[in-house]
């Protein structure tokens, strides 16, 4: 019990929290530490401070609360049991999810995780509205990949963005500038703006993105002979927005009829362009345009390169932006807690741009490690981190977890079949590359269809469509029933008890309690199926050993079915879809 | 342009001057965020609400492009260069309108239905095609567009309460652009999965294999009380919303609504009227929603009409089955009263080439051909035994009265008292409304006023 008590009248409402807050205390136990936070980082001093002067005293997460949620939040995947086990036994308290955290952050599904949020964000979609073409999108996905397995500095990382040129197929970075519905000097212009300053410039005064616009206005596209592969290159003279001036591969020609008369653009782009800040520059004559945009965006006291970026980790780990929502910043929308705002943009910059450093240093702090018990509603506890926020599992993460877990597999395929698009039978969902690919799993749980790039085209809010379908569907019943991995964790040798404790380490990371022990083996009712399952055919009587046969039988199917419905109920449960 | 569009200042200009600043003005000046721009009740327009004459809408899809030349709008002068093995054109019993000789159902029912033969929008992609069909906006654009389905859904969602989502997709939806677009999960079609020509109609989600209502009972008081954690948290806005989805859920699962989906309570000589195939079961399964009040149903018809070769052979084998449930469907409509409230459209994404392409490796197949194609139309508003347009001698190009998407999408909107002038929720607020102007990028012919 954490209520300040002193601070509060006791009215029959509060009567009444305290009541089920005394009933709920066990399983908050199962929830809950019951170590008391103490700020000793500088995250920490920030937001205690603010929680503060809520009145607000929040709790720290339990163990096993902290290794499915560390697990989940870094990679995107479930401890195994042994793993949870592990670390719920590790008696080296004072280090132990310090150690765990560094583990997770070099493991190789970090990058694999990590490429399918940026891949959101950078819209790579082979098909419908972006058409990278589905041989790109594999490119522009494998150096994400690569860039993030190799811990490019973020600078780097968005420098190689802003000014690549080269091949769709060849180039992964090149395609920047293919990723957007729009290719026009505005709609690439606003691209940039919300992929690197986490604005959107519909909000911006319209004589600004005119001005900004003009840096990505001599950004031209040609295609060659090969099908799909496009260009992306420095073009002054707008070259290629006349299609006969362009150098077209063979196919291009032979397609053309009568052959292409070439006439350059009577209109050259401007060469006055606006920074965001306000600040003109007549363009050099001498320099691609996204490198002087990109000179200017790039530095460390540049504080909008550096905010969008470890406000939008920050989201990313904790559900909410120190500036929400964290791709829509502007002067009056101002961050709940400039203090801790500040401190980690000059960490990022100290760090050389080292974004696993941003990583480490939230996931250390007690302010990522709290509890998700809800003892404090209201806007101004959420936009202060009060709790840890209960967030349904990403679509890719839930159907990757629940084939992980049972054996099993999904397909995944394209609308549009194309070479390319072959997908291994055990590729995990959050390991396709290209938004095209999808499953109707994916689907109906809200998967972003990468048209936009912004974070909220993920829709995690729960629908009763999806219910159906994780309490009733067929899809999910057979992973149920027949998932490999599934049936040989119940092990009919075992008492239930241990079956059930496998079952929740699985699926939920913990020991079951006392109590749910209790349910699950009264559900089950296996003292009766056992001696069914055992019983002597050794009755007098001669239709006896036949009866006998089809009582074992009878025993036999609905033990099966007791062990169906006990895992289903894992997997419907709020703390299996939800991270907590 | 997108920019200027989505400026805010020209959308309530704009929003002025469409006469739609209702209640919906307060939306806009406050640019409520995206969850709540889902779930609040958006209004969308201050005018009176249109007189709906189609309470619910039966769309059958026709995946691939079904050829006009060969069904709807038969040449049998053009000879065998455009005709192929279909050289005959049948009466119907609206003098006048004649059809493809192997539609002898339909013959019978012409009086209930009219059909455009003069549809176009001269887009040759499955997918851009469809999407316009199904959208009315033309592709390409920042947006992406719910479908007419997903619209119906949102529009009729203060309306509808039934426990059957309002918008069914049998058995499978088309692609994405017969799904929810921008409207978010909720709004996504809910495809049925299962066979209603099998022996039980397994409805995915809704009606599970061998597991008995006294154990989905039990399963479910055993989920309540394992569920720890969504107890401890209960006050927890993410819960309180898991929890009511999930009520929602049972309430089909464990409620009366599956009924419906049980065609065994057919009689069955009905049933075997509408063809014991799962196309002539998925129009009378339609018929049983109708009956429940779902606002709008699709049949994507289980099989493809995308026919560049073995064409002849495939409309042999489809057509007669789209034949008999479709003219069924319309009978017994009729019979029950429900043809008035009921609209019923056919049509896919495009018709096909006029001309056979005997080449290899097409060896007489129809490819892709949007110039001009033919839509039935029927109940719900629409007359029947007339015929919209035409197309030239060989079914080229329209000869008169071109449809396109928007007069088509248009005219069953205002059918069913949906305002396509009215704005839909975007998650980012951008300017959305049902239907796009009418411009360069958007051509009109005009609303359907001559069958309504």
């Amino acid at each position: 019990m954490r209520l300040n008590l002193t601070n509060w009248m006791i009215t029959p409402a509060l009567a009444a929290l305290l009541f089920s807050a005394a009933m709920a205390t066990a399983a908050e136990g199962v929830y809950e530490s019951n170590t008391l936070p103490v700020p000793q980082t500088a995250i920490d001093k920030a937001v205690f401070a603010k929680l503060a002067q809520l009145n607000i005293r929040p709790a720290l997460c339990s163990d096993a609360v902290f290794v499915r949620r560390a697990y989940l939040d870094v990679l995107g995947i479930l401890p195994t049991a042994q793993e949870a086990k592990d670390f719920i036994r590790n008696a080296d308290i004072a280090n132990k999810r310090r150690i765990l955290i560094d583990k997770l952050l070099e493991r190789p599904e970090f990058a694999d995780y990590w490429a399918m949020r940026w891949s959101d964000v950078l819209r790579i979609k082979a098909e419908f509205p972006v058409n990278l073409w589905p041989n790109a999108a594999q490119a522009y996905h494998r150096w994400i990949r690569a860039s993030l397995a190799e811990n490019k500095p973020y600078d780097q990382f968005a420098r190689e963005l802003l000014t690549s040129s080269g091949s769709n197929f060849r180039v992964g970075p090149a395609n920047f500038y293919r990723a957007s519905a729009s290719r026009s000097p505005d709609g690439l212009a606003s691209v940039v703006a919300l992929t690197f300053m986490g604005m959107r410039t519909d909000k911006w005064p319209a004589n600004l993105l005119t001005g900004v616009s003009a840096f990505f206005a001599q950004v031209g596209y040609k295609p060659t002979s090969e099908w799909k592969e496009e260009v992306v290159f420095w073009d002054p003279i707008g070259a290629s927005t006349v299609r006969a001036n362009i150098a077209p591969g063979r196919d291009a020609i032979a397609s053309t009829n009568p052959p292409p008369v070439a006439t350059l653009p009577t209109t050259l782009p401007p060469q006055a362009a606006t920074f965001p800040d306000g600040k003109q520059i007549k363009l050099p004559p001498n320099k691609d345009p996204r490198e002087v945009f990109a000179d200017w965006l790039i530095t460390p006291n540049n504080p909008w390169f550096n905010r969008a970026i470890v406000n939008r980790v920050w989201y990313w780990l904790l559900g909410r932006g120190i500036i929400h929502e964290p791709d829509d910043i502007r002067p009056d929308n101002p961050p709940s807690n400039p203090a801790l705002l500040a401190y980690l943009e000059k960490e990022l910059v100290a760090s050389r741009y080292n974004l696993k450093h941003i990583y480490r240093l939230i996931l250390n702090s007690q302010t990522y490690q709290l509890s998700s018990v809800p003892r404090y509603k209201g806007p101004e506890a959420e936009a202060n981190f009060a709790t840890y926020p209960l967030r349904r599992l990403d679509a890719e993460v839930l159907i990757d977890v629940i084939n992980t877990i049972t054996g099993t597999t999904d397909l995944y395929t394209s609308a549009i079949p194309e070479p390319f698009t072959y997908i291994p039978e055990n590729m995990p969902a959050i390991g396709i590359a290209d938004g095209s690919i999808s499953s109707p799993f994916l689907t109906l749980f809200g998967r972003t269809a990468r048209a936009t790039g912004m974070e909220n085209e993920r829709d995690n809010l729960p629908q009763a469509s999806q219910w159906r379908h994780m309490l009733n569907s067929s899809h999910i019943a057979r992973k149920i029933e027949q998932g490999p991995k599934l049936r040989e964790l119940i092990d009919p040798t075992r008492k239930p008890s241990e079956n059930i404790e496998a079952l929740y380490l699985t699926f939920l990371s913990r020991f079951p309690t006392q109590s749910e022990l209790q349910t699950a083996e009264a559900y089950g009712n296996f003292p009766a199926m056992t001696e069914a399952l055992s019983a002597k055919s050794g009755s007098k009587s001669k239709a006896a050993p036949k009866a006998a046969t089809a009582a074992r039988q009878a025993a036999f199917q609905r033990q099966r079915e007791a062990w169906t419905d006990i895992t289903w109920s894992l997997i419907n449960n709020s703390e299996f879809l939800y991270r907590h | 342009m997108n920019n200027k569009r989505n400026n805010q200042q020209v959308s309530r200009r704009e929003a002025l001057r469409r006469g739609v600043l209702g209640t919906a003005g307060l939306v806009f000046g406050s640019r409520i965020i995206v969850g709540d721009a889902r779930a609040a009740a958006l209004t969308t327009s201050a005018k009176p609400a249109l007189k709906a004459k189609a309470k619910s809408v039966i769309q059958i899809f026709l995946w691939g492009g079904m050829s006009h030349n060969d069904t709807l709008d038969p040449k049998p002068d053009a000879g065998s260069e455009y005709m192929g093995e279909f050289g005959k054109a049948i009466e119907t019993n609206v003098k006048g309108i004649r059809l493809q000789e192997l539609w002898v159902n339909m013959a019978k029912q012409a009086d209930k239905y009219s059909i455009i033969r003069s549809m176009t929008h001269r887009n040759n992609g499955h997918e851009t095609a469809a999407y316009l069909m199904q959208t009315g906006h033309p592709p390409g654009e920042r947006i992406s567009y719910p479908s007419v389905g997903a619209v119906f859904a949102y529009s009729k969602r203060n309306e509808y309460k039934g426990m059957i989502p309002p918008y069914v997709v049998m058995l499978s939806a088309n692609g994405r652009f017969s799904e929810e677009g921008f409207l978010g999960p909720k709004y996504k079609p809910f495809s049925t999965g299962g066979d209603p020509n099998a022996s039980r109609f397994e409805v995915e989600g809704v009606v599970a294999k061998g597991i008995t209502d006294d154990r989905q009972k039990a399963r479910r008081e055993l989920l309540a009380n394992m569920d720890t954690m969504g107890k401890t948290m209960a006050a927890s806005p993410a819960m309180v919303a898991s929890e009511a989805a999930k009520k929602e859920a049972y309430e089909l699962i464990l409620g009366a609504g599956k009924d419906v989906f049980d065609l065994s309570k057919e009689k069955n000589d009905l049933r075997d009227k509408y063809g014991r195939n799962t196309f002539g079961q998925e129009c009378l399964a339609a018929r049983r929603m109708v009956e429940a009040g779902v606002p709008y149903i699709n049949i994507s018809f289980p099989g493809g009409w995308d026919t560049h070769s073995n064409h002849f052979a495939t409309m042999r084998r489809q057509v007669p089955m789209l034949d008999q449930g479709l003219a069924m469907l319309l009978q017994d409509l009729h019979d029950r009263g429900l043809l008035e409230s009921t609209l019923v459209w056919c049509t896919g994404e495009f018709g096909r080439g006029p001309k056979v392409d005997y080449q290899p490796p097409w060896n007489g197949g129809r490819n892709h051909y949007g110039n001009v194609f033919s839509v039935i139309v029927a109940g719900g508003g629409f007359k029947g035994g007339a015929v919209v347009g035409s197309s030239d001698a060989q079914g080229q190009e329209v000869k008169d009265r071109p449809v396109y998407p928007v007069d088509l999408l248009g005219t069953i909107y205002q059918l069913a008292g949906i305002d396509t002038k009215s704005k839909l929720p975007h998650p980012e607020g951008l300017d959305a409304f049902v239907l796009p102007e009418v411009g360069p990028k958007v051509k009109s012919g005009g609303l359907l006023t001559e069958i309504i």
